[in-house]
């Protein structure tokens, strides 16, 4: 056991998946000699070589495109997206490719692929640094997506991730990168994809968030002194619709908290789901508390876009007094 | 002073057999050595047979209303057959959608091309060991795909190369940039395999590459380019022999363009009459690619009007027995819109299959209320 950042617990679970599996490979922009520009990679390509810690061309289609060729032909390629805002340029390999390879082959070809792209907002990083389309990539058929907001869960997740026999999208919160410690196990584990995690237990109202939000949950709920549930999706798809079920059948009122602009916004789907599985349960409408529906500013103002404890506070309240 | 020349280079064009009959012994039999035996050319020339008469029927099922849009591959047969020919069987071939011959040549069964067409995904289910991806509908995306099974091949030193095949449309893509850059400057060996057919649909080449040639571009990726006749299987068999070397001695990737003619429309949704010029068809008629090698095996005393007609007799058996295999088939399940999505269904997924409803009270089937007849009959088991 050792008290690790969320970007150590990364780390950690890259080498022992790597040391067990020589089917799994790294490639991507400055993943090599450099770690990554987060140094998730640190120290991977001195340890596993130049075949297996690959750094390319500057091109993200060409990153996920050869992944993708590289997984067909039964390797377990992890390419690394240096940023979410040049997840762009590979969005037709994902979408047009990744995503439906098994299915257009009824199974004859798969892509084992697991997509690492650091996501979200608030560390004051340029334009386009500081995104968070996952609900882009949910509403893609074929596609697992998750998010974990936590060291231990990252490194259960990722585990998973490059287990799975289809291609997941792992987004790394930068924000929560090296926000905190926690005792992470040395051996290897897995965090099922598609369960959510009860962060905390409670009987009035029931968060729901994921990424680096979880932690602004927190601060909300450590303020507030109402009883209140926080879950912490950590899989956006598939969607642990049960356990969210089970909360607010439970407390009957329901935040959403997510850093992506509102409108279409995965919470818009959690708010359907509950509203179809819960109906008669809820004692309040759905409140999103989620970024607004404008272009992610640049960092003097990200604050006031990201869905800070203060909103989130005042979105409890609202629920609580509906 | 004059400046220094940083760089300079010229594009080889091959033709070992041309339209005239001309026929290149030093390219074609160095030492006397033919590079495609007699037994192999006569046999490739029956599969140019069999591949223009599934194409003909795949027209006439489409026209009949038995089929989709297909696109039609008559007159570029020599270039993919002629490329599959000359690699081994567990080098992948990474096609666009008008490679029938090459995927033909591998052993892909004859109704899977039709299926696809027919709008069935079991055309795509490529057995497996045959190394072959399914058709590419996007254009030049698949390029990348090929550098990546190649380099898994590489990484597991297989000496195994991949062949990916894209039209002159095609290396306007960005993702040809990227596979190409990926390959040459990575290493990975991969044949970079060009059908300049004249045409992207409607747009002519000129208006994808104003350079002279297509296959200078694969130079500025420091790869080794070539340019054949892509009508003369002969050329394009010498091509790809070297680029195999290549690739299988020193991972180093290869373009070539060959240069060919999409005799017929762009699919049967087209009609390109109404951007080309007919005497420029006519012209590409006469080069057909078949007319040369038949001319050239009735020289040889390898073939006659006898086996000719044989050999439509049994292309036509064995067309007729693929259009009945794909029409035959038994339907595919409503299930398996959702079979195949993933290795194991998300929950949300089961329920969508057994109840054919998306919206939903609960999402649990038995607290559905009583389904219609009409949504009973899409259930399946």
């Amino acid at each position: 056991m050792a008290n690790l950042t969320l970007v150590q617990a990364i780390n950690l679970a890259l080498i022992q998946e790597m040391e067990d599996d020589d089917r799994v490979i790294i490639l991507g922009e400055d993943v090599g000699p450099n770690g990554g520009v987060f140094r998730v990679t640190e120290g991977l390509h001195q340890r596993f070589g130049s075949d297996r810690v690959v750094d390319t061309p500057l091109a993200e289609s060409g990153i996920i495109g050869s992944a993708i060729g590289l997984a067909m032909a039964g390797l377990r390629p992890i390419p690394e997206i240096q940023f979410e805002g040049f997840l762009g340029p590979a969005f037709d390999q994902i979408c047009t490719h990744a995503a439906r390879m098994r299915t257009r082959t009824r199974g004859a070809l798969t892509v084992p692929l697991t997509i690492r792209v650091p996501v979200g907002g608030g560390i004051h990083a340029p334009e386009l640094h500081s995104d968070s389309p996952e609900s882009f990539y949910a509403h893609q058929p074929g596609l697992k997506v998750v998010m974990p907001a936590s060291p231990y869960d990252a490194k259960g997740l990722l585990i998973s991730a490059i287990r799975d026999p289809d291609p997941v999208i792992y987004f790394e919160p930068k924000r929560i990168y090296r926000a905190f410690r926690e005792e992470v196990p040395e051996d290897e584990y897995t965090i099922p994809i598609g369960k959510a995690r009860v962060v905390s237990e409670g009987d009035d109202i029931t968060i729901v968030s994921w990424g680096a939000s979880v932690v602004q949950c927190m601060k909300a709920i450590e303020a507030s002194d109402r009883s209140i549930e926080l879950i912490d999706l950590r899989t956006i798809y598939p969607l642990d619709i049960e356990t969210i079920e089970a909360s607010v059948k439970k407390t009957g009122r329901v935040v959403v908290v997510h850093e992506a602009p509102l409108t279409a916004g995965f919470g818009a789907e959690i708010a359907a789901r509950v509203m179809e599985h819960c109906f008669l349960y809820l004692e309040a409408p759905v409140q999103r508390v989620t970024g607004f529906d404008t272009i992610m500013p640049y960092y003097k103002l990200e604050l006031e876009y990201l869905p800070e404890a203060e909103r989130i506070a005042t979105a409890i309240d609202h629920v609580a007094a509906y | 002073m004059p400046l220094k020349k940083a760089f300079t280079t010229t594009i080889d064009n091959v033709s070992i057999l041309d339209e005239h009959g001309s026929f290149d012994a030093k390219l074609g039999a160095p030492g006397g050595k033919p590079i495609i035996p007699d037994d192999d050319l006569v046999k490739l020339y029956e599969h140019m047979c069999l591949c223009r008469k599934y194409d003909e029927v795949a027209f006439k099922l489409q026209r009949s209303g038995r089929m989709g849009t297909y696109p039609e591959n008559r007159g570029q047969e020599a270039t993919s057959l002629g490329a599959a020919y000359a690699l081994n069987g567990d080098d992948w071939l990474v096609p666009c959608y008008r490679e029938n011959a090459g995927l033909f040549w591998r052993g892909l069964p004859l109704e899977f091309v039709l299926l696809h067409w027919m709008g069935d995904e079991r055309g795509n289910a490529i057995p497996e060991g045959m190394c072959i991806t399914p058709l590419a509908i996007p254009i030049g995306t698949q390029m990348l795909h090929a550098t990546g099974l190649a380099w898994a091949s590489k990484y597991r030193n297989e000496k195994r190369l991949a062949c990916t095949f894209f039209g002159d449309g095609a290396t306007s893509e960005g993702d040809f940039h990227e596979a190409a850059n990926f390959a040459a400057n990575l290493d990975i060996p991969v044949i970079f395999f060009c059908q300049n057919n004249g045409w992207a649909i409607s747009v002519p080449t000129k208006i994808q590459c104003s350079a002279p040639t297509i296959a200078q571009r694969g130079i500025a990726y420091g790869m080794d380019s070539i340019q054949c006749d892509g009508n003369d299987i002969f050329a394009v068999v010498y091509c790809m022999k070297e680029a195999a070397k290549r690739a299988r001695e020193n991972n180093r990737p290869t373009f070539i363009e060959a240069v060919t003619y999409r005799l017929g429309d762009h699919t049967t949704a087209d009609d390109a009459r109404r951007y080309r010029d007919a005497k420029e068809v006519e012209k590409w008629n006469n080069r057909d690619p078949m007319i040369r090698l038949r001319n050239y095996l009735v020289q040889r005393k390898l073939w006659d009007d006898a086996k000719q007609e044989a050999a439509v007799a049994r292309a036509k058996e064995a067309v007729t027995a693929a259009v009945k295999r794909a029409e035959e088939i038994a339907s595919p399940k409503t299930a398996d819109i959702f079979n195949s999505m993933y290795a194991e269904l998300p929950d949300d997924l089961v329920i969508q299959r057994e109840t054919m409803m998306t919206h939903s009270l609960g999402q649990h089937p038995e607290e559905l209320p009583p389904t219609s007849t009409q949504q009973r009959t899409h259930q399946q088991a």
